[in-house]
């Protein structure tokens, strides 16, 4: 029963979508220009719909209605609640709900709130929402419906991957995905802007906050996914390069180009083409990564090939979607004019240049990640990995971090270098000092010694723009921008760090015995069996101390084994430090009663993680700003229309009783 | 959403380790064939660059995972290979060559240049071309005004 509602409101709101579109179309060619006023709340109740259909499956999940085939393919009776309901969204057809669902509320949200631009516009930033919206729709109505029904009924469900069964992973979706949605929103403003030829200020402070919030979203999810690899995949790595992380990276890079060249737009009336096509490129990005996550080109093209239904349905989605964009831009942009002008030398200047940087960083992580996929195709296999990313973007990002230090600094419009320079020597120094330091360690790489230097010089130059401030005074968007600055310094100085001075140990030891790692002395008390709720595991006691006078700290590591679906997991025991962090695995045993363990000591490992919290936060506080001054303008100008009403009312009155 | 799932080798791993009973047994044919799965080398160089190499080569029977990080026994038996190979020695391309000769380009992380995977290196260069080429005119109109 509930499964129906759930597919009931979905069919609505699909309905919904259809009609928002052709309402905003007809209002917009002026053949139905009273169909305008239905847009907004058809909008509104679209996303509402959405969110029932989202409840829906949420509520059959956490009962394990085991007669709805997703359920039973990917949930199991035993599983503790909060893994049941966050099951709901492990699976394709459900995150793929989520995606739909998010991205009508938002649409919802939009037409409630924005009131800034021009009605056309808005209509046609509607119109385009419901466009993108209602091909998800198709989508899982017809590819991938989430509320199919299984007869006979099975006696139990198939469970959920136990790597899965995690609290990280069961956030880390639903915030990419505020994420990608986040800057389908984007897309729809860029879209009506362009269709309406209202690109402009008034445009680009409409957009802002919801750049500002996808990137938010995408930082903390990168950010946690980060994460949850490095401790949950039980060997120490916290990047990979993998095609699923670039699908997230993407996305990311292109928003972060995206918001510094709309605060551009938003203050400087410059970049407009620029911005609309960032726009563009951002939201192509989330779809070509949900393609890559979803399609299942990733095992394999021939996989693909062999049930192309779902893959080929978000192919002819993404062909649509961002081939229809990118004429429309190339129908418009000469339209478009560019705005203000500026010389090399000056903020724009430099963030047009760290613009580029990203766009190529951007680049390089695209083609590397579709080329083995293209490769396949021409009958070769061939893997694109960390050797290949790692300079290639490096070649991209060095200097983009040095202009990094350099532009917040630089004056709007003109600006000369001689003029910020003595309050970069330090900077300088630190870069330079960094640098001999790595040299004179040795036996550290280029990329390394190269990331630790610029964290440093970062690190110090991210704070400058705060000097000569009044603090008090300072604009909270400035906080914002000096703190994700300062966290782009903080993770680079962990991610070198970990590189340069990570120590590994691999031994075999029997209870009882003891081994070092790096500054680590380490003993194996005992191994025993434990039982969880739908796992046994074998867990080691660890007796760990720092250097020879540390305290003595207990370290548990398990190794899992889950019997729904049956599968083992090493649960990595990780003790952090302000300058590092020890991880520690327990491996099988031996036949002579030895353990095997996996240790690691990570120098200023959590920094990188830390650092992406800071990215994140720094947004947050911008975001903050801008919406709070935001609402300070709307109540000022209410206040004024309030005003001018009573004098127009006095007035009146004055002029009744003269006569 | 599946973060590198490995699906192939977990369940390879899983039918060997379904019962704690067979764990040990397990492990015991692992490290007859291959002695270096899941132990150092004694020379922290040599053990360095293995390390280094073994980063680079991917695991065959997972998705996306390096040998240097799977759990998986052929990823285990590569990582003894290399190990034994650079205690012998051997350069750590020439072992990549060796690999690669065997396998195909697909077991290396670092693509090589062939007729095939050119473009991958010609990219970066198209790259800056493009960057300077866009932000010369750019400021080369703001200049004139």
């Amino acid at each position: 029963m509930i499964a129906e509602l759930g597919l009931a409101a979905l069919w609505m709101a699909a309905a919904l979508a259809g009609l928002q579109l052709l309402a905003g179309i007809l209002a917009l060619t002026g053949r139905g220009a009273s169909l305008g006023g239905i847009v907004r709340p058809v909008a509104a109740v679209q996303g509402v719909l959405a969110l029932i259909a989202f409840l829906c499956l949420i509520a059959v999940f956490a009962t394990t209605d085991l007669s709805v085939k997703l359920v039973a393919m990917n949930s199991h009776s035993l599983k503790p609640l909060i893994f049941k309901v966050a099951g709901t969204w492990g699976n394709h057809e459900g995150s793929m709900l989520l995606w739909v669902m998010v991205m009508s509320l938002a649409g919802g949200f939009v037409a409630l709130v924005e009131r800034r631009l021009p009605e056309p516009t808005m209509l046609a930033t509607l119109a385009g929402q419901a466009f993108v919206s209602l091909g998800f729709y198709a989508f899982l109505l017809i590819a991938s419906n989430p509320f199919d029904r299984l007869s006979p009924v099975p006696e139990e469900g198939n469970g959920l991957n136990p790597l899965l069964q995690d609290l990280g992973l069961a956030f880390h979706p639903p915030t990419l995905y505020l994420g990608y949605v986040g800057l389908s929103v984007a897309f729809s403003f860029a879209i009506g802007a362009l269709v309406t030829r209202q690109v402009g200020p008034a445009f680009a402070r409409a957009m802002r906050p919801w750049v500002l919030g996808a990137w938010i979203f995408l930082t903390l999810g990168i950010t946690a996914g980060s994460y949850w690899a490095y401790y949950e995949l039980g060997w120490g790595g916290w990047w990979f390069w993998d095609p699923v992380e670039n699908a997230s990276l993407m996305p990311w890079l292109a928003a972060t180009a995206l918001l510094h060249s709309v605060s551009v737009l938003a203050s400087r009336d410059a970049l407009r083409a620029w911005t609309v096509m960032l726009g563009v490129v951002a939201f192509s990005m989330s779809m070509i990564g949900t393609f890559l996550v979803r399609s299942g080109i990733l095992t394999s093209v021939h996989a693909f090939a062999v049930d192309p239904q779902r893959g080929s349905f978000i192919l002819a989605l993404l062909a649509i979607n961002i081939g229809g964009a990118l004429t429309l831009f190339a129908l418009r942009a000469g339209t478009v004019t560019e705005g203000e002008r500026f010389a090399l030398v000056s903020r724009e200047g430099a963030l047009v240049f760290n613009n580029v940087m990203l766009s190529a960083i951007l680049g390089i992580v695209l083609f590397g990640t579709l080329y083995p996929l293209v490769a396949e195709t021409m009958g070769a296999k061939v893997s694109v990995g960390p050797p290949y990313f790692n300079p290639m973007g490096a070649l991209f990002a060095v200097p983009m971090l040095v202009i990094l230090a350099v532009g917040p600094m630089l004056r709007w419009r003109r600006d000369s270098f001689a003029r910020v320079g003595r309050s970069l020597v330090i900077p300088a120094m630190l870069v330079a000092a960094g640098i001999i330091a790595m040299v004179v360690v040795g036996g550290v790489g280029l990329l390394p010694t190269l990331g630790f230097a610029l964290a440093l010089g970062l690190g110090w130059a991210s704070v400058l723009p705060l000097k000569g401030r009044n603090l008090r005074r300072t604009p909270l968007p400035i906080w914002g921008m000096v703190l994700a600055h300062f966290g782009i310094a903080v993770s680079l100085f962990g991610m070198s760090c970990e590189s340069a001075f990570s120590v590994e140990k691999l031994v075999a030891v029997k209870a009882g015995d003891a081994t070092a790692v790096g500054p680590w002395q380490i003993k194996l008390d005992a191994v025993e069996p434990m039982a969880g709720p739908n796992w046994t595991a074998l867990e080691a006691r660890l007796l760990v101390r720092y250097g020879d006078y540390g305290k003595v700290t207990q370290l548990d590591p398990q190794s899992r084994s889950f019997w729904a679906p049956p599968q083992q997991t090493s649960e990595s025991a990780l003790l952090t430090r302000w300058n590092g962090q020890l991880y520690a695995v327990l491996g099988g045993e031996a036949d002579d009663g030895r353990w095997q363990l996996r240790l690691w000591w990570k120098p200023f490992v959590p920094l990188i993680w830390l650092g992406g919290v800071l990215i994140a936060l720094g947004g947050l506080l911008a975001l903050l700003g801008r919406v709070a001054s935001d609402l300070r303008r709307i109540f000022a100008r209410e206040k004024i229309a309030y005003r001018r009403g009573r004098m127009a009312d006095l007035q009146r009155a004055q002029e009744g009783e003269e006569p | 959403m599946t973060r590198r799932p490995a699906a192939l080798s977990l369940t390879a791993l899983s039918l060997a380790m379904a019962l704690w009973l067979t764990v040990p047994a397990a492990a015991q044919e692992e490290q007859t064939t291959a002695p270096f799965a899941y132990r150092q080398l004694d020379d922290p160089a040599k053990e360095q660059q293995a390390q280094a190499l073994m980063e680079t080569l991917r695991c065959l029977q997972c998705q996306g995972q390096s040998i240097a990080d799977s759990d998986a026994p052929i990823a285990g038996s590569m990582r003894s290979l290399v190990r034994e190979r650079i205690a012998a020695g051997e350069q750590p391309e020439a072992i990549r060559g060796w690999l690669i000769e065997r396998y195909g380009d697909y077991v290396s992380y670092a693509p090589q240049l062939t007729s095939l995977t050119w473009p991958l290196f010609a990219l970066p260069v198209v790259l800056i071309g493009l960057a300077a080429l866009l932000l010369r005119k750019r400021f080369r109109r703001g200049e004139a005004r």
